[in-house]
Parts: structure tokens; C-alpha cells; sequence
């Protein structure tokens, strides 16, 4: 027979803080981060210590970590939402029309546009879900799908080029505040709300819940389809400010723009330690992951490894991720049981 | 006491409902509940499974919205249609089985969706982290608040759901089933915290089966049956004997008949079988032409045993032999092979292709043997589903129609033809009256007495006690994962079974 004083002294160390295992897999992957610059850093230099090489290792993963982040607070709720890239696309087309259509535009109210698109596009996805009853990931397919048919229909073969964008918009993407890109500290401001948020505020809280167990939160009488749509709309309005970034760094939009992003942001959230069956992990995690997929992607070439293999590693890289989480949380779970069984 | 109690009955209910209805469909969870829980009080809610108590406790707690009947709070009308009403009107429910998220810690788990909040609706996690001290303290836990629920006893969850009503500061607490899986010591200190909270003037509703605790705790009890009200009154004013009485109401026997049966020699034989956390050292035979029932309260391990046997669920220690040749774990075709069938529990989820034909179901199991050279024939499979279905009067008009669309009895009737085609020796069945109506329930009774009388070797486990008691030539209580008891007809009475299936060791007042 357990007694209630037994556990909380016999259970191992491990995991007894909420996120202990959290915070050890976000060290984790800063460290594999720090392993992969150091490695590239040595075979080249450059790739660190040069004004482009420094830049690109802040300002590229930047855009991935604001969907990321997004992605992060949809799967702790356990759903997914593989719309974002199509939502970067419609964004990002979005700023470049703005600037051309409405000459001497303030760039404000240009990222509020492309913000709240985003958020509606979101809002449509959470309503569907929550309203429909139909699972994330079938709903965000058909979306990723619909919204990038949007794109292409008002697109068509129309591509807005950097001259079409005004030059202080597009200084915003090389800019440097004391040797850091400026969109890297934007996109770092972000996620320190968003982390902010999840972790301080009870709307925040409520993602873990409903992601831990969805019918117990319906018992607790949260409002479940209110928050699953509030994580839509802040996935989508994420998606949307990464749509603007898109536009001020790379300064040409077509209507593939942010075509495969949804699987970048996924597998970051992944590997920075969210599980996929939600109410675990952290958005600092997924933003580390964001870092890491795109640091890898651009060391593997440096390192020497061929294009052909660097997706593949990629895909180790987040199979692995899924399997330790899996392997760790059956090992947690034995050990309190047996911590519980020999009290 | 009973001054004390009449003189109670003059000032304002807490809660009232009267003549409430719910059903489901065809079925009728609740034909006529009444309650009445006076402040300061602890009422006691008694009944068989299945009288109703848990749909009741639903509509209390805003699960359910009821069809028909009055629902007063404080003398207030009340319609609640979500379970954040309910709470928000200070109703509080401890369920039987705890819902807690798995991933959070004990301390948000006990303020989640009501955390005290500060400076910009900041959580304030040391306001939280107090009251969980002052809680866990007056509740007398050193549970750590900081761990997460993982991995927790039952009876740990229970103490964090309690730790929430009380931080809830509820005005009608209502505990379904508390002690169910707590040890003497754990239920004394309940007990404490239970009439501390009835001095400071709260209602509380305490669901039980053990009468002692209904004793020991309560002023005043209310008895149900079939979905309806019979009584209420003062416990001083009663005995456990009249409380069976109305409980049960008609004759156990009469309404369960085995038929005689030559047993014959041992077909099922499960030697130590054991599952670290699940259940342990699980021995016992079930012979020829014997009815065995697995008696035991809900969630002592009793479903999760009959799938290891059967092969659907691991198990790490123990053997099953069938006919005395091993069973091979992990592996339900080689069990069906032996001989082994399993009704489960949840037909919807386990037992049926819910959106095939009965036809297509009863045969299910058996395609292979029904095939010629790999095929299957809409005649042939035709054929051998007739027979089933007439045999089991199954109500329907005709075999292709499809499964979702019975009633729960003829569901039932369904599966129970789909395992029968496969020849079985053994028969394991899970609850298998549940949910169905009585003029069903006792053709499925006969059924399995038939089986019996054919030499069939047959594990019920079941919770309704008048079926175990009417049906078993041999009970075996589960408590806890453990067999506590095991008792011969003729030695069984609810009593010994109720005392196996929830008293643990050690023994309170």
C-alpha cells in the first residue's frame, strides 16, 4: 500500500520539478548547437568570424524561430498546424503588394497588415478544429494546400523584387544593434513574451493542461475551444510576422515563398524538446531546435558532408529527438512506479 | 442525534433536486433521483451499480444537463450546462477514478484555471505554493507540491482532488466513492478533514459502499435503486439490514439462475501473473462447466488481468495454460487457437466494427476458417451468422444491417455471437450486463448458464454484486491488483464480497 508521504521521498531526483527534463533537453540541444558552430568554426573560420557568416547564423534562423515559437503553443495543446508556411507566403506577398500599391506606406502599419492576416488565417484553421471536430493535422493540410491556392491565384507569375520595397524596409533585414541583426532581436523580444506568457500567465498554463490530458481539462470546466483557437491565432499571427521578415531579408517574394517551412517549424519544435502529444516542452526549446536545424543546414556543406546526406541528417536529428523523449518518459515512469510499488 | 438531525431539517437546503430524469437514448440512467443537502451535514448517497448515483452526481456537477425535474442551489433555480457553472457555484466533485494532468505539477494541478494572479495577471506561483503548504498541512500529506502527477498512487491523486475542493473553498462538496482505494489511515484523516468541513457549515455528499463509513461519517442517508429515489433517513433512525433491504429490493436468486453443472477438469490455469503497478501474483483455474466471477470495485485490476491473459496487454511475470499447454504471451491469435475468447468491456471501442453489418460481425473472428482457398462468400458467411444470431435472439430484421444501430443489449448479443462462432472452451467476459435492459440482461444470463451446462469454462467479471452472487460458482475478489479473496456459492454473500473487494488490511473503526 503507497502512503501519501512515501513517494515525494523515495521518488528519484529526476523529473520531480515540472520541466526538469524540459530544461535538461533545452541544454541539450544548446550544447549540440554550440558542438556544430565550433566544428564548422574550425574546418572554416569564416563561419563564424566574418561580418556575413556571423549575420546569417543569427539572422536566418530568426524567421524559422518566430514559427516555431508558434508551432511550439499549438502542439502543447496536442494539435499541429501545417498551414504556417502557406501563411508566410501570403504574408510575405501581402508586405511586397503593400509597399507597391501604396507608395510612402509606413512600415507599421505594413507588419500590423501582415500580423493580422496571419492571425486571421489562423483563426480560420482553430475554428475549423475546434468547431469541427475534425483533427489539426487533416484540417491544417487542406489548408497549407487552399491558402497557398490563394497565393498562386493572386500572385500568378508576378514576383515582387527588392527594388519594388522601399529601402529603409529592406535595411531592416541586414541592420545590426551592437553586432546583432535587428530582426534577430525582434524575433528574440517575442519569444521571451511567448515564454513569458506560457509560463506566467493562466491562459498560458491552460495550453499544458489541455495538451496533458483534454478531458480532464473539459472536467476542470477550461475553455478548451477558446484557448485550441487562441493558439491558432497566435501560430498564424507568428506566421505572419515571419511572413514580413521574409520580405525584408530576402527582398524577393514569389508565390512559393515559405513553401516547406510548416515541416522546418514542426521538426524544430521537435527536437527542442516539445512532444508531439502535447503539454510538454518549452518555446525557449523550440526556438533553440529552430537555431540548431538551421545552423546544421548550413555547417553540413562546410563540414564537408554532401548535399544529398543533409537531409537525412536532419531527419536523424528529429527522429532521435522523438525517441529519447520516448525512451526518458518510460524510464521516468517506471521509476516512479517502482518508487510508488516499494513504498 | 436524531433531535439533532430533525431539528437540521428546518433551516435552507443547500442543494435540492427533485424527480430529475436523464436518459440516453433508449436508455434511462435516472428515472426519478431526489436529494436534499442540508448545510452542515454530511449526507450518505447508497446504491447498487447502476441505480443511477453517478448520473446524478453528473448533473450536479454539470456533465449531464438533466431532461426533466427541479435543481435548486441555496433555493435557487439552476441549469448548469458546463462543469465550469457548476464549480463557479461552489460545487465541488471528487470523482471515484481522479482526473489530473499527467505532465503538471501537483500544485498546478490543485489551481489550474484559477491561479491567484498579481501584477499583470502574473501567476502568483508563491501565493499558490502557501496555500498548498496551509492545505497539505491541514489535510496532514507531506506530498511533495512540486513533483508532477505521473506516476502517482490513486490514493495520492484523491488527496491533490481533495486539496482542490478545499482550496475551491466549495459551499456542496461531493465525494463519489472517496475511500475506494484509500488505506485506514489515509480514510481516518478523510474522515478528520470530512466533518472539520461540515463544521464550518458546508453540505457534503458522500458515495459509498462500505457501510461502516456510512455509519461512522454521515447524519442522515438516502437510498437509490434502478434509477430512481426510495429513501432518506436519519442514520441513527436505520440499520445496514434495512439499507440492503431497500438497496437491493427483490430477491438476489430468483433473478439470476444458474443452472446446475457437472464441472469437469481444469481448462484455464493463470499461475503468479504479475505486472509491476498493475496487478500481482494472479493465481487461479477456471474448470469445465464453472462460472467464475472476478468481483472487485472498478479499477482494481480486474480487465487489465483478462487482457494479459488473453494476450492484448503484456505481463512480466506468470503463465497461462490452457488444457494444460502454455499460452504464448502477447499474442491474442495464438490465445484464440487455444481456445480463449474475450468479451470485452466497451463494445463500441473493443467488441464491435461498430459501422459493419451483423452479419460481418458475427463472423468476424472466424473468416479464416470460413474462407475457401483464401476467399470468403457473402453465402457462407451468411450462413454461419444465422445460426449465431438465432441462436442468441438477436433483434434485428435483417443480418446486414448495420451494428451502430442496435440497442446496447442486441450489441452485446453481437459480440458475444462473434466469440462463440470461434468454438471457445474458455469464455472471458467483461461486465457483461452492463448498460444493457433487464429483460436483456437476464437472456444473457441464461445464455451464459447454457454455455455452462455445455461444458464451457466461463471468467465473468463484473461489478453488479446481485449478477456475481446469482451467477458464480466461484468468486474472486480483485482489490488493488491483488486476489484478496476467493469464495465458493456457497459461501458468498454481498457482504464478504463487499468486505473483500474494499477493506484493506489494516482495519479502522
Amino acid at each position: 500500500m503507497s502512503t501519501t508521504t512515501a513517494p515525494a521521498a523515495a521518488a528519484p531526483a529526476i523529473a520531480k520539478k515540472p520541466g526538469g527534463i524540459g530544461r535538461a533537453r533545452e541544454f541539450g540541444i544548446l550544447a549540440a548547437l554550440v558542438l556544430v558552430v565550433i566544428a564548422a568554426t574550425v574546418k572554416n573560420p569564416a563561419f563564424l568570424f566574418s561580418s556575413d557568416g556571423w549575420r546569417d547564423l543569427l539572422l536566418t534562423p530568426s524567421i524559422l524561430m518566430l514559427v516555431a515559437v508558434g508551432q511550439a503553443i499549438v502542439i502543447i495543446t496536442r494539435n499541429v498546424d501545417l498551414s504556417v508556411g502557406s501563411v508566410m507566403g501570403l504574408t510575405a506577398y501581402l508586405t511586397g503588394r503593400l509597399f507597391v500599391d501604396v507608395p510612402g506606406i509606413p512600415i507599421v502599419v505594413v507588419v500590423i497588415a501582415a500580423v493580422l492576416l496571419g492571425a486571421f488565417l489562423g483563426l480560420v484553421n482553430g475554428a475549423l478544429v475546434a468547431f469541427a471536430k475534425v483533427p489539426a493535422m487533416v484540417i491544417t493540410l487542406g489548408t497549407l494546400y487552399a491558402y497557398r491556392g490563394i497565393n498562386v491565384l493572386w500572385t500568378g507569375s508576378d514576383r515582387i523584387n527588392a527594388s519594388d520595397m522601399p529601402k529603409d524596409f529592406l535595411a531592416l533585414g541586414t541592420q545590426q544593434i551592437l553586432f546583432i541583426p535587428v530582426l534577430t532581436i525582434i524575433a528574440v523580444i517575442v519569444l521571451a513574451l511567448a515564454a513569458w506568457y506560457l509560463r506566467n500567465i493562466r491562459g498560458g498554463r491552460e495550453y499544458y493542461a489541455i495538451g496533458s490530458d483534454p478531458s480532464a481539462a473539459e472536467l476542470y470546466g477550461l475553455k478548451v475551444t477558446r484557448r485550441v483557437l487562441s493558439a491558432f491565432v497566435l501560430s498564424g499571427a507568428l506566421a505572419g510576422l515571419a511572413g514580413v521578415f521574409y520580405a525584408a531579408r530576402y527582398g524577393s517574394i514569389s508565390s512559393q515563398a515559405g513553401s516547406g517551412w510548416e515541416l522546418d517549424a514542426v521538426g524544430a519544435a521537435v527536437i527542442g524538446g516539445i512532444a508531439i502529444t502535447g503539454g510538454v516542452g518549452t518555446v525557449w526549446g523550440a526556438a533553440i531546435g529552430a537555431m540548431l536545424l538551421m545552423t546544421i543546414n548550413r555547417a553540413l556543406p562546410i563540414l564537408g558532408i554532401p548535399d544529398f546526406w543533409q537531409r537525412a541528417v536532419v531527419g536523424v536529428l528529429i527522429i532521435g529527438a522523438i525517441v529519447l523523449d520516448r525512451v526518458l518518459a518510460v524510464r521516468q515512469r517506471r521509476q516512479l512506479i517502482e518508487a510508488r510499488d516499494e513504498s | 442525534m436524531v433531535d439533532a438531525a430533525s431539528a437540521r431539517s428546518a433551516p435552507p437546503t443547500a442543494l435540492e433536486l427533485h424527480r430529475v430524469v436523464k436518459s440516453f437514448g433508449p436508455v434511462v440512467a435516472l428515472r426519478s433521483g431526489s436529494l436534499t443537502l442540508r448545510p452542515g451535514s454530511i449526507h450518505a448517497l447508497i446504491g447498487e451499480n447502476g441505480a443511477g448515483k453517478s448520473t446524478l452526481v453528473k448533473i450536479m456537477a454539470g456533465l449531464y444537463r438533466r431532461d426533466s425535474g427541479d435543481f435548486r442551489l441555496h433555493a435557487d433555480d439552476v441549469d448548469f450546462t458546463s462543469t465550469a457553472q457548476s464549480k463557479a457555484a461552489g460545487i465541488a466533485v471528487i470523482y471515484q477514478e481522479p482526473t489530473l494532468f499527467p505532465d503538471l505539477s501537483v500544485t498546478e494541478n490543485i489551481f489550474m484555471g484559477r491561479q491567484p494572479t498579481g501584477f499583470l495577471g502574473r501567476i502568483d506561483r508563491k501565493a499558490m505554493r502557501t496555500e498548498v503548504d496551509r492545505i497539505f498541512r491541514r489535510l496532514g500529506v507531506t506530498l511533495d507540491p512540486d513533483r508532477i502527477t505521473e506516476g502517482l498512487s490513486i490514493a495520492d491523486q484523491q488527496i491533490i482532488e481533495i486539496a482542490k475542493a478545499i482550496s475551491l473553498d466549495a459551499s456542496v462538496l461531493i465525494m463519489d466513492e472517496p475511500t475506494a482505494a484509500l488505506s485506514g489511515v489515509e480514510v481516518d484523516r478523510l474522515f478528520a478533514v470530512a466533518r472539520s468541513l461540515r463544521d464550518e457549515g458546508r453540505a457534503i455528499l458522500f458515495i459509498s459502499h462500505r457501510f461502516d463509513e456510512v455509519f461512522d461519517l454521515c447524519d442522515t442517508v438516502t437510498v437509490m435503486r434502478d434509477g430512481a429515489y426510495i429513501d432518506t433517513t436519519p442514520i441513527a433512525e436505520t440499520t445496514v439490514d434495512e439499507l440492503v433491504r431497500q438497496m437491493v429490493g427483490r430477491d438476489v436468486t430468483e433473478l439470476f439462475p444458474k443452472q446446475e453443472a457437472a464441472i469437469g477438469e481444469p481448462l484455464l490455469e493463470v499461475t503468479a501473473l504479475t505486472r509491476p503497478g498493475v496487478f500481482h501474483d494472479i493465481s487461479f483455474t477456471v474448470r469445465a462447466g464453472e462460472i467464475v466471477a472476478l468481483a472487485g470495485l472498478v479499477g482494481a485490476g480486474r480487465s487489465e488481468v483478462a487482457r494479459a491473459i488473453f494476450g492484448v496487454d503484456p505481463y512480466d511475470e506468470g503463465e497461462v495454460r490452457m488444457l494444460g499447454a502454455g499460452v504464448a504471451r502477447r499474442n491474442p491469435t495464438a490465445a484464440m487457437r487455444s481456445g480463449l475468447a474475450l468479451v470485452p468491456e466497451d463494445r463500441r471501442k473493443q467488441g464491435l466494427v461498430i459501422d459493419a453489418s451483423v452479419g460481418g460481425n458475427i463472423t468476424l473472428a472466424i473468416r479464416r476458417r470460413l474462407s475457401k482457398w483464401g476467399l470468403i462468400t457473402s453465402g457462407i458467411e451468411n450462413r454461419a451468422a444465422k445460426e449465431w444470431a438465432s441462436r442468441l435472439e438477436v433483434k434485428t430484421h435483417a443480418l446486414d444491417t448495420v451494428a451502430s444501430t442496435l440497442s446496447g443489449g442486441n450489441q452485446q448479443k453481437v459480440v458475444l455471437a462473434k466469440w462463440l462462432a470461434t468454438d471457445p472452451r474458455v469464455l472471458i467476459i467483461d461486465e457483461p450486463t452492463r448498460g444493457i435492459d433487464v429483460g436483456t440482461k437476464s437472456e444473457v444470463h441464461r445464455l451464459l448458464s447454457q454455455l455452462a451446462g455445455e461444458g464451457m469454462g466461463i471468467l465473468m467479471i463484473s461489478s453488479e454484486l446481485p449478477e456475481v452472487l446469482g451467477m458464480a460458482d466461484r468468486v474472486l475478489v480483485m482489490r488493488e491488483g491483488r486476489i484478496t479473496a476467493e469464495i465458493s456459492r456457497d459461501d458468498a454473500t454481498s457482504e464478504n464480497v463487499m468486505f473483500a473487494a474494499t477493506h484493506s488490511s489494516e482495519l479502522h473503526s
